[in-house]
């Protein structure tokens, strides 16, 4: 399913979107587009495809056909683009050995960052890690670990995030601080895709809401519109009719 | 908003060798193993050496080689792998850093790597074969050097190739070492033929080979390596 198409250029688009892995499509025939301030929570059941999107999205996959581009660019061909994106996966992406400063001041000096120590400084403040900052990242705990990650996602102040799982291993105050964060830069004009399993998380961010099943779009609605417990009930009957599908 | 640009190649390969050195400075763990491989191989060649037999001007240029370049091994093997315990590449992918950066941050920290080795082995192999010292010991630190600047052009474009899969540190050294033969070859004639306090006339055309084939493997693999990360 689409978002309405229009001729300005979009903070994030999708083209028909195919990725195969053998013989199984990942993802298949995926279309939407997000303005500037969207945020599109994609809810699914394990192998729905939604990190393969979100990898696709980022350039770190090639699309088997579509096209993928992030304020006009594709990714993969475009350097320059890559630094107004921002990506969180379920690893941490950080070096164990490091400190979590050294962890995030490194992201920041890979984005050109004039002044990468206040960077990270500031970054590690935003999600109330920096009593922690000097620690070796081995040595936290895996919530802290989340808090660092979601840090050095986020150093570069991204004008498009994507986030798969952001809130795994967070505890209240750290879910807090992640909410409040993306609040913030959506209101700062970024373009956020959230992948997540808890629909009230989602939900309450999100501008657009998406189910995808099977690599495909079954729905894409406008978030706002929807009543949550409805659009639970919904979902769960979805996910129940897939699986039952599959056997 | 990021709206700073994105930063050079030469800034983007020292950020990511700093780092790289970083990491193995705190875990020693590649250092320290290639360090006591490369003692303990001079020392077993020594101990199986029969000097009645074989002049040691003969013997130490293939211990040096041989070592050198199995403990260069240890090296290339680790210099992916940190990047892969917690897919610390995808950010490094992710960013606006050119793939030949990244090649050339990671080739960078293994030179300086493998140079630390070295400081150790020449001197070491000097030591238990009774080499020259002086003008002899510093030309063929700078043998040491030019082909350590092949083996690692060549290695960290394999141990990308490598890292991904199930039998990496087998598949290493199964499609280095082909490659590695020239390189090794040109070095271990040269410094023999130095080592023999024969004219440089005869050992600078093997160093001039060494030359050619580390230039050759610097282009051809910075310009292969994107190809690597293709998932």
């Amino acid at each position: 399913m689409a978002a309405p198409a229009e001729s300005r250029v979009h903070a994030i688009e999708a083209t028909d979107l195919v990725r195969r892995f053998g013989r199984r499509h990942a993802v298949d025939r995926v279309s939407f587009s997000l303005g500037s301030g969207d945020c599109l929570a994609l809810f699914g059941p394990n192998g729905a495809g939604k990190t393969t999107l979100l990898r696709l999205l980022a350039g770190l996959l090639r699309p088997t056909a579509g096209e993928a581009t992030i304020n006009g660019a594709a990714l993969r061909s475009d350097q320059d683009a890559r630094r107004n994106v921002g990506l969180l996966t379920h690893q941490t992406m950080l070096y164990p050995a490091l400190t979590a400063r050294e962890n995030v001041r490194f992201a920041a000096g890979l984005y050109g960052l004039r002044d990468p120590e206040t960077a990270a400084s500031e970054a590690l403040a935003l999600m109330r890690v920096s009593d922690r900052a000097e620690v070796p990242v081995r040595s936290l705990s895996r919530g802290l670990q989340q808090r660092v990650s979601i840090a050095r996602a986020v150093v570069h102040r991204p004008r498009v995030l994507l986030l798969d799982e952001p809130y795994t291993g967070l505890d209240a105050a750290g879910a807090a601080a992640l909410t409040g964060m993306l609040r913030e830069l959506r209101a700062a004009g970024a373009a956020l895709v959230l992948v997540t399993h808890n629909l009230g998380e989602g939900l309450a961010i999100a501008s657009h809401a998406a189910v995808m099943l099977a690599g495909r779009f079954t729905r894409f609605d406008d978030a706002t519109a929807l009543d949550a417990a409805g659009y639970g009930a919904e979902y769960v009957q979805l996910v129940m009719a897939a699986e039952g599908a599959r056997g | 908003m990021a709206d700073e640009t994105a930063p050079g190649f030469g800034a983007s390969a020292w950020l990511i060798a700093r780092k790289d050195l970083t990491v193995e400075f705190r875990t020693k763990t590649a250092f320290f193993s290639a360090m006591v491989f490369t003692v303990l191989g001079i020392a077993i060649f020594f101990f199986a050496w029969d000097s009645t037999a074989v002049a040691s001007i003969d013997l130490a240029p293939g211990v040096l080689w041989v070592v050198f370049v199995f403990s260069g091994l240890l090296a290339l093997q680790r210099s992916f792998s940190v990047e892969q315990s917690d897919r610390a590449m995808d950010a490094l992918l992710v960013s606006p850093v050119i793939r030949e950066a990244i090649y050339a941050g990671k080739a960078i920290a293994n030179l300086l790597f493998i140079c630390a080795i070295q400081l150790i082995a020449v001197p070491a192999v000097a030591l238990f074969y009774n080499l020259p010292l002086g003008r002899p010991l510093l030309v063929l630190l700078g043998m040491a050097w030019l082909t350590a600047v092949g083996l690692v052009a060549i290695g960290t474009l394999f141990a990308s190739m490598a890292v991904n899969t199930r039998l990496a540190e087998l598949l290493l050294p199964m499609l280095s070492l082909p490659f590695f033969v020239p390189l090794v070859m040109s070095a271990s004639y040269a410094s023999t033929k130095l080592l023999a306090g024969r004219p440089a006339a005869e050992w600078w055309p093997w160093l001039r080979i060494l030359i050619g084939f580390d230039i050759v493997f610097l282009v051809a693999c910075t310009l292969a390596f994107p190809f690597t990360l293709e998932e």
